[in-house]
C-alpha cells in the first residue's frame, strides 16, 4: 500500500524462541570458532527483506526430482518416496518455490572430494535433486534411502541418516536450510546437531513412515511437511 | 510452529552451487562489478565450506517481486549464491542498488541482505553490505544509525580494483553485525 510518502509493507512473523538450534552447541565442535559471539542486531522488515528470489522456471526439469537414475544406470539401495508440503506458520501453502536437495549415498558416502569414508561411491548416483512446489505447495522426490556415516566429532560420532533440504519461500525472511531424518532412528540420541535443537521441535524435523505414498513393489514412502515462517496481519493504512 | 533450521553441513556444494549462481548480472552488463571477500572464522582462517547468498534492488531501487507494492519490475534476478573456495574466497557479479524505502518512508542508503551458510553455522547468519563511498546516504539511513558506531564499519564494503571488498568475520575481533531477522 502507498500513501503520498509512506509505503507499508507487512513484515514477517519472527520465529519464537525454541525453534533454532542456538548458533553456539558446543557439542558440535565445528560451532566454536563459527558462531559469531555477539547478539545479533534487531532488522527491520523492508522491501528488500519481505521479497526475495522467485527461482526455479527454466533451472528445475522433471528428471531432477528422481535422484536414482544417473549415468544409464540405477542407484543402489532402498528406493523410497519423499513428498510433503511447504506451508507457511499459518497454514498457508507456498507453491512454486524451489527445493534443494542433497544427500549421501546408501552407504553413506557422500559424491565430494572431502568424504572420505571407507563406503564404496554409486557411480550411478550423485545425491542432488532439485524440484518446485506444485499449486498446493506440494513436492515429491524419489530417491534411495541415504545410510549413517562417522564424522570424527567425537569418538564413535555417527549421524543419523538424514536428506538435507533447502527452501526460499518468497520472501527473503523465508530462507531456510534444514535436514530431514527418518523415524525411530537409534542415532538420534548420541548426534550433537540433531540434538542443537531445543527438544520440543526436534519432531519437526522427522519424517513420517507414510504406507499411502508407498509405491507396491517398489519404494517404500516417506512424508516430511516443511514448515516456513508466516506473515504478520496486514496493517492498517494510517489515514 | 516453523520448521527448526539444521547446517548446510561440509558436502553443500554437491547440492547448492549453480554455474550461473554469482552471475546476478551477466558479464558484459554496463556498471556491473565483482562484491567479493573472504569469510574467516574465529581465529582469523578461512572458512572453505560456507556459501554466501545476495538479494538486492536493481539499480532504480525496484524488485522483480509481486509484494513490491510498487509493481513488479521484471528482469532482474536479484539473487546471487557462491561458495567459498579453499582460500574461504567468494565473488558475485553485480549491479549496485538503488535505493529502497525504509520502514519510515525514507529512503534507505544502498545496500545488499546477505545470508552466510556454512558446517558449523546451525542457522544462517544475515548481514547486510553497504557501500563505503555512499557517505550521504549511509549517514541518513536509520538501520545503520542503530548499528554501533565501533562497528559499523564492518558493513562496509571497500571499493578496489574490481569493485568492492567485503569480508565476512563470522567471529572474534572485528567481528561482522550480524541480523537478527
Amino acid at each position: 500500500m502507498t500513501t503520498a510518502n509512506r509505503l507499508t509493507v507487512p513484515g514477517y512473523r519472527r520465529d519464537e524462541a525454541g525453534t533454532h538450534p542456538p548458533l553456539l552447541s558446543p557439542g558440535y565442535k565445528s560451532t566454536v570458532l563459527r558462531a559469531p559471539s555477539q547478539a545479533p542486531l534487531l532488522l527491520p522488515h523492508t522491501l528488500t527483506e519481505v521479497t526475495g528470489p522467485l527461482l526455479g522456471e527454466g533451472r528445475v526439469t522433471a528428471d531432477d526430482a528422481d535422484l536414482t537414475h544417473h549415468a544409464g544406470g540405477e542407484a543402489q539401495g532402498q528406493r523410497i518416496v519423499v513428498h510433503g508440503q511447504v506451508r507457511d506458520s499459518d497454514g498457508r501453502p507456498v507453491p512454486d518455490t524451489l527445493v534443494e536437495v542433497w544427500q549421501a549415498n546408501a552407504g553413506g558416502r557422500y559424491l565430494h572430494k572431502w568424504d572420505q569414508h571407507d563406503s564404496p561411491l554409486d557411480p550411478h548416483f550423485t545425491g542432488v535433486g532439485r524440484g518446485i512446489t506444485d499449486s498446493s505447495g506440494r513436492y515429491r522426490f524419489v530417491t534411495v534411502k541415504p545410510g549413517a556415516y562417522p564424522w570424527r566429532n567425537h569418538h564413535n560420532a555417527w549421524r543419523p541418516a538424514h536428506i538435507h533440504f533447502s527452501l526460499f519461500g518468497r520472501a527473503f525472511t523465508q530462507r531456510l536450510v534444514t535436514q530431514m531424518y527418518f523415524p525411530d532412528d537409534p542415532l538420534f540420541p548420541h548426534d550433537p546437531i540433531y540434538n542443537s535443537v531445543p527438544e520440543a521441535a526436534r519432531h519437526r524435523m522427522v519424517s513420517r513412515f507414510d504406507l499411502s505414498s508407498t509405491v507396491e513393489e517398489w519404494a517404500l514412502g516417506f512424508e516430511f511437511d516443511i514448515v516456513l515462517r508466516g506473515r504478520e496481519a496486514t496493517p492498517m493504512e494510517e489515514t | 510452529m516453523t520448521t527448526p533450521s539444521q547446517t548446510v553441513g561440509p558436502y553443500l556444494s554437491i547440492g547448492l552451487p549453480w554455474p550461473d549462481g554469482p552471475d546476478v548480472v551477466a558479464e558484459g552488463v554496463p556498471g556491473a562489478f565483482r562484491l567479493h571477500g573472504v569469510v574467516t572464522d574465529g581465529a582469523g582462517d578461512p572458512v572453505p565450506d560456507a556459501l554466501v547468498e545476495t538479494w538486492q534492488a536493481d539499480p532504480a531501487g525496484r524488485f522483480d517481486h509481486p509484494d513490491d507494492p510498487r509493481g513488479a519490475v521484471s528482469g532482474f534476478r536479484g539473487f546471487g549464491r557462491c561458495p567459498t573456495d579453499d582460500s574461504g574466497r567468494y565473488a558475485i557479479r553485480t549491479l549496485k542498488p538503488g535505493p529502497v524505502p525504509g520502514p519510515d518512508g525514507v529512503p534507505q542508503a544502498p545496500h545488499i541482505d546477505v545470508s552466510v551458510f556454512a558446517r558449523g553455522l546451525l542457522h544462517r547468519v544475515v548481514t547486510r553490505v553497504y557501500f563505503a563511498d555512499e557517505e550521504a546516504a549511509n549517514s541518513a539511513d536509520a538501520i545503520l544509525a542503530g548499528v554501533p558506531a565501533a562497528r559499523r564499519a564492518t558493513l562496509l564494503a571497500v571499493p578496489d580494483e574490481s569493485g568492492y571488498r567485503f569480508d565476512i568475520r563470522l567471529q572474534g575481533d572485528d567481528e561482522t553485525v550480524f541480523f537478527a531477522i
